[in-house]
C-alpha cells in the first residue's frame, strides 16, 4: 500500500493555500471548480479506468445530487446537511436503476448507452415543472455551521476539498482490498474472476453506484456553491468533459482524476481569458484550440499525464511480505476420503452443427491425478469449461460428490472446491503476483466494500494475503511476489495461475496445459508439486500435450479425439493402445 | 386519430429516418473498421449542408480553406513518419493528394463562389471538400492513435468534434441557413404530397444501402475493410494496409455525412451546431442495430424517425427525451439476450 505521507502533505498544502497573502480570490474559485470536477472524475477513474466501464452519463448524476438538494432546501426548507445524505441516496438509487440496465452491456454499447440516457435525463431536467424547467432553481441556502454561513467561494473551499481528499482516501482503500481486486479484475474479462467466485455483475454495479454517489456529492456541493442550479451543467457536453478529465489525467489512477481536473479547468480558463487577446475575432476560438490540444495531448501521452509524471519518480521496489503465520480457516469439505469426486456422464456440447464434446463419460477419484489428452481440437478445453460451468452442456450430466451441477454457474462450482487454470493465461497484468493470487481466495474472505473503504477489513485482508503468499512460496515464486504479473514469463504466469487456484483450498484442481512454456527443470518441479498435492489429499485433472510429463505423472489417462472418448486407462495401457496411436500418428502407424 | 395526420407524420418520420439511417450506417462502418466512435459525424453533416448553402448563395465557404490547411497538416505527418526513409515518389504522392488536390479545389471554389454556381456544381464541390476534410482528419487525428484503446479514440473523437464545431461557428456564423432544393417539383398521391426533395432523400438512401451492400459483398476493397473490422492484425498479416482501410472508412463517412446535410438543408434550417444532435440520433439507430448490422440499423433509424415525428406532434416538449429514452428498453432487451461472451479488452 502506498504511503499516506504524500496525501497528508497535499492536504496541508491545500489547507494553507487560502492563507497565502495576496492570493487572488479568483484562484480560489478555480480551485473550487477543480475540486468539484475532481470528485466526478475520481468516480470515473474507478468506473472507466479501473473497471473498464465507460460512462458519458456522469453529469446526470451530478444533476441528481444538485437538484435533490435544490428542491428540498427551497421548496421544503430542509437543512443542507440533511439533504446531503438524501442527495447521495437519490444519485445512488438512480445508479442502481440505470446500472441494472447498462452494466451488463459489453464494450461499446455501454458508453453509447450512457450517452443516450445522459441526454434523455438532461432534457428531462429542462422540461420538468418542479425542477424549474430551463430556468432551474435559485435562492438555494448556503451551507452553514452554527451561525457561520459559507457564502464566499473561500469558505466553501474547505468543504469541497475535505470532500475530495476523503473521497480519494476511501476510493484508494476500496481499491486495495478484496472487493477492489475483484473490481480491478473486471477490465480483463469476467471468466477468470467468476471462476473464483466473483459475482461480476454485482461488482460492476458497485463501481457504478460508487461513481454515481461521488458525482452526487459533487452536485450537492455545486448547488450550495452556486446557490442556483439550471440544466446546462448536467448535459451531454459536461458528461463528455468529465470523461476526458479522467482520461487526460490518467484513467487508471485516483490522483489522475484530480490532476486531470486541474489541467482541464485551468486550461479552459486560460484559453477563455487570454485567447481573445491573441486571436481577436468571433467567439469559440477557445473551443477549437481546446479540441486540438486534447487530441495532441492524447497522441503524446495516450495513458494520461499522471502515469507519465510518476515515471519520473524513482521506482518503488518491493512491498512488505505478508505475515504468513496468519491462517485462513480451511474450507469445510465433504468427508470423501475414498470415492468419486467428479463424475462426467455422457456430456455433450454442440456449437451449432459442430459437436465439440460427444457423449463423453469419465470420473475422477479422490487422491488421483487424471490426464485428459488428445490431439488439438479434441474437445479437452470445452470439457473443462463444461465442468467449471463456463459453458453448459447440451445434454448429459456432471456431478460433484454425487450432486448434479450441470446448470450451476462458475461461482457455484468453485464453492464446491473445484478450481482451475486457463489454457490462455488470464491474469490481471497490472496487478502484482500477490494480488492476482489473492483473487483465488476471494470466497474465503468476507469483507464488503463499506468495511474496505473504512479499513475495517484489515484482519480479514491480512489473512487473505498470507494465504496468497503461502501458495506463491509453495509453487516457488516467492521472489516474484511483488512484481507485476504482466512482467513475468508466460511459463511463470501459468505457475501463478496454479497458485491462484490453490488459494481456493480445492479438493479438485483442473489444470489446462500447465506445462506449456516451462523449461525442463520447471516441469520436473511442477510434477513434484502435483504429486505432493495428491499425496496431501487433492485430486488433479489436467489437460496436457507433453506426453513425457503426462505419462510419468498421471495415475489414469482419458483420451479424446474429435470430441469422443477413444480410450481410458493407466499410462502403460494407453501407450500401447492402437486407437490412441492411430489418433496421434495416423492410420499407417 | 386522423388518418391524414397519421400518414403525414409517418411520411415525415420516414424522411428523417432515412437520413438517420445513412448516418447510422456511416457510424457502424467507421466503428467496425477503425474502432472510432465518430462523434464528428454531425459536423460532416453541417459542413456539407452549410458549404452547399453558402455556395448556392454565392458566398465563399471557409471549409475549402480548412481542407487545404488539414491537407498541409497531413502532408507534414506523412513526411514526419517517413523521415527515416524519405524517397521522391512518396513525397510527390503525398504532395499531390494532400496539397495539390485541396489547392485546386480551393481555387475552383473561389472561382465558382463568385458567380452563384448551378446546384450540381455546388453539390459536387461540397462533397469533395467535406470528403477531403474527413480523410485528412483521419490522417492527422486518428491514425497516430490507431493502436490505442476505444476509450482514447473516443476522447480524441470528442476533441475533433469540439474543434470542428468551433470552426463551424467561425466559418458560417451563428445564423442558420437553408439551401435550394436539390430537385424541385412535387406531386400528390391521395392525401400525401411528395416533394422532389423527399423523393431524392429516399432514392439516395436506398442507393447507398444497396451500394454499400454491393461494395462490401463484391469488391476487393470492401472485403479488405471487412477483414480489418474483424481482425486488424490478421488483416495486416494478409497484406491489407489498415491505414488505407481507415481512410476509406472516413472517406465514406464524410461523403455520407455531407450528402445527408445537403439533403436536409433545403427542408430544415441548419445551424453550425445542429449536426451534433442529428448525428446522435444516427447513433441511437446504430446502437439499436448493435453497431454491426446494416439492415437492422436502417430499420431502427426509420423507427427513430417515426417516433420522433409522432412525439413532436403529441408531446413536442418531450421529443428529445422520448427519442433518447427509446434506447433504454432496447438496451434492456439486449442485456437480457446478451450471450456471456468473453472479450479481451484494452
Amino acid at each position: 500500500m502506498q504511503s499516506r505521507l504524500p496525501i497528508l502533505v497535499f492536504a496541508l498544502v491545500m489547507a494553507a493555500i487560502p492563507f497565502v497573502p495576496g492570493m487572488p480570490p479568483f484562484w480560489i474559485v478555480l480551485l473550487d471548480n477543480i475540486g468539484l470536477a475532481a470528485l466526478v472524475a475520481m468516480g470515473l477513474v474507478l468506473l472507466t479506468g479501473v473497471g473498464g466501464l465507460t460512462s458519458f452519463g456522469q453529469a446526470a448524476f451530478v444533476g441528481f445530487g444538485a437538484y435533490t438538494t435544490a428542491v428540498l432546501t427551497t421548496a421544503y426548507g430542509l437543512s443542507p446537511w440533511l439533504t446531503l445524505p438524501l442527495s447521495l441516496v437519490v444519485s445512488g438509487l438512480f445508479a442502481v436503476l440505470l446500472g441494472l440496465i447498462t452494466v451488463r452491456l459489453s464494450g461499446h454499447y455501454l458508453p453509447l448507452g450512457t450517452l443516450a440516457w445522459g441526454l434523455g435525463l438532461f432534457y428531462l431536467f429542462s422540461k420538468l415543472e418542479f425542477l424549474g424547467r430551463n430556468d432551474g432553481i435559485s435562492a438555494i441556502p448556503p451551507l452553514s455551521v452554527g451561525t457561520f454561513k459559507m457564502l464566499s467561494p473561500g469558505s466553501i473551499y474547505y468543504a469541497i476539498w475535505v470532500a475530495v481528499i476523503l473521497s480519494a482516501l476511501l476510493t484508494m482503500n476500496l481499491l486495495d482490498s478484496r472487493t477492489g481486486r475483484a473490481i480491478r479484475a473486471l477490465r480483463r474479462g469476467h471468466v477468470a474472476a467468476e471462476a473464483f467466485g466473483v459475482h461480476t455483475p454485482r461488482a460492476k454495479l458497485l463501481v457504478f453506484i460508487h461513481a454515481a454517489v461521488l458525482a452526487g456529492l459533487s452536485g450537492w456541493l455545486y448547488a450550495h456553491l452556486q446557490r442556483a442550479v439550471n440544466p446546462t451543467p448536467f448535459g451531454a457536453q459536461a458528461g463528455i468533459e468529465y470523461l476526458f478529465i479522467a482520461v487526460v489525467g490518467g484513467a487508471g489512477y485516483v490522483w489522475g482524476g484530480v490532476l486531470g481536473a486541474a489541467i482541464v479547468v485551468v486550461l479552459k480558463e486560460v484559453l477563455q481569458s487570454y485567447l481573445p487577446l491573441i486571436l481577436p475575432g468571433s467567439g469559440q476560438v477557445e473551443t477549437i484550440v481546446f479540441g486540438i490540444m486534447l487530441v495532441a495531448l492524447l497522441q503524446l501521452a495516450p495513458g494520461g499525464l499522471w502515469p507519465w509524471l510518476m515515471s519520473f519518480l524513482p521506482e518503488r521496489t518491493g512491498g512488505r511480505k505478508p505475515d504468513t503465520s496468519l491462517k485462513l480457516e480451511q474450507r469445510s469439505r465433504a468427508p470423501a476420503e475414498a470415492g468419486v469426486l467428479l463424475q462426467v456422464e455422457k456430456a455433450r456440447k454442440q456449437f451449432g452443427g459442430v459437436v465439440a464434446v460427444n457423449n463423453v463419460s469419465f470420473d475422477v477419484q479422490a487422491r488421483e491425478i487424471v490426464a485428459l489428452i488428445g490431439p488439438n481440437g479434441a474437445g479437452k478445453s470445452t470439457t473443462f469449461n463444461l465442468i467449471t460451468g463456463v459453458l453448459s452442456a447440451t445434454s448429459g450430466s456432471i456431478s460433484v460428490l454425487g450432486k448434479k451441477v450441470d446448470k450451476a454457474p462458475p461461482q457455484e462450482i468453485v464453492k464446491l472446491g473445484i478450481s482451475r487454470t486457463f489454457q490462455h493465461v488470464k491474469l490481471v497484468p497490472d496487478m502484482t503476483v500477490l494480488e492476482n493470487v489473492a483473487i483465488g481466495a476471494h470466497l474465503r474472505g468476507h469483507s464488503g466494500p463499506i468495511s474496505s473503504m473504512l479499513r475495517l477489513d484489515r484482519a480479514d485482508e491480512a489473512k487473505l494475503l498470507a494465504e496468497a503468499a503461502r501458495q506463491i512460496e509453495r509453487v516457488g515464486l516467492a521472489d516474484q511476489m511483488h512484481q507485476l504479473a504482466g512482467s513475468l514469463s508466460l511459463g511463470q504466469q501459468r505457475i501463478v495461475e496454479i497458485a491462484r487456484a490453490l488459494c481456493v483450498d480445492p479438493m479438485l484442481l483442473l489444470l489446462d496445459e500447465p506445462a506449456a512454456g516451462l523449461r525442463h527443470m520447471e516441469k520436473q518441479r511442477l510434477a513434484a508439486l502435483l504429486r505432493e498435492l495428491r499425496d496431501g489429499g487433492m485430486s488433479v485433472l489436467l489437460v496436457e500435450h507433453d506426453m513425457g510429463f503426462v505419462m510419468n505423472l498421471a495415475d489414469r489417462i482419458v483420451v479424446l479425439d474429435f470430441g469422443t472418448k477413444i480410450a481410458e486407462g493407466t499410462p502403460a495401457t494407453i501407450k500401447t493402445n492402437p486407437e490412441v496411436i492411430k489418433a496421434y500418428l495416423g492410420v499407417a502407424a | 386519430m386522423n388518418t391524414t395526420i397519421m400518414l403525414f407524420l409517418v411520411q415525415d418520420g420516414i424522411t428523417n429516418g432515412a437520413i438517420y439511417a445513412l448516418l447510422g450506417l456511416a457510424l457502424v462502418l467507421v466503428f467496425a473498421v477503425t474502432r472510432v466512435i465518430l462523434i464528428p459525424q454531425g459536423e460532416f453533416v453541417t459542413y456539407g449542408a452549410l458549404t452547399y448553402a453558402s455556395l448556392a448563395a454565392g458566398q465563399m465557404p471557409g471549409t475549402a480553406k480548412l481542407a487545404l490547411a488539414l491537407g498541409i497538416g497531413a502532408f507534414a505527418f506523412d513526411l514526419f513518419v517517413a523521415r527515416k526513409a524519405l524517397h521522391g515518389r512518396l513525397v510527390v504522392r503525398s504532395f499531390v493528394t494532400n496539397i495539390m488536390l485541396p489547392a485546386i479545389v480551393l481555387a475552383l471554389t473561389i472561382y465558382f463562389a463568385a458567380q452563384k454556381p448551378p446546384v450540381a456544381i455546388s453539390i459536387a464541390l461540397s462533397l469533395v471538400i467535406v470528403a477531403m476534410i474527413g480523410v485528412y482528419l483521419y490522417r492527422i487525428a486518428f491514425q497516430p492513435l490507431a493502436h490505442t484503446s476505444v476509450l482514447v479514440l473516443l476522447i480524441a473523437s470528442v476533441g475533433v468534434h469540439l474543434a470542428l464545431q468551433g470552426l463551424g461557428l467561425l466559418f458560417f456564423g451563428a445564423e442558420g441557413q437553408r439551401g435550394p432544393a436539390v430537385l424541385s417539383g412535387a406531386f400528390t398521391a391521395g392525401a400525401l404530397r411528395f416533394t422532389g426533395q423527399s423523393i431524392t432523400v429516399y432514392a439516395i438512401t436506398i442507393a447507398f444501402i444497396v451500394g454499400l451492400w454491393l461494395f462490401f459483398g463484391l469488391t476487393l476493397y470492401g472485403k479488405a475493410l471487412r477483414a480489418t473490422a474483424v481482425n486488424r492484425l490478421g488483416a495486416r498479416l494478409a497484406g491489407i494496409r489498415t491505414t488505407l482501410s481507415g481512410q476509406i472508412a472516413f472517406l465514406l463517412a464524410s461523403v455520407i455525412g455531407a450528402l445527408s446535410g445537403i439533403m436536409i438543408v433545403p427542408i430544415t434550417t441548419l445551424y453550425y451546431d445542429s449536426g451534433f444532435l442529428i448525428g446522435l440520433k444516427g447513433f441511437v439507430a446504430a446502437i439499436i442495430g448493435g453497431l454491426v448490422s446494416y439492415p437492422l440499423t436502417a430499420v431502427a433509424a426509420l423507427v427513430v424517425g417515426i417516433v420522433e415525428a409522432f412525439s413532436s406532434f403529441y408531446a413536442s416538449n418531450y421529443k428529445e427525451v422520448i427519442v433518447f429514452m427509446l434506447l433504454i428498453p432496447v438496451l434492456l432487451l439486449r442485456s437480457l439476450a446478451a450471450p456471456a461472451v468473453e472479450e479481451e479488452k484494452d
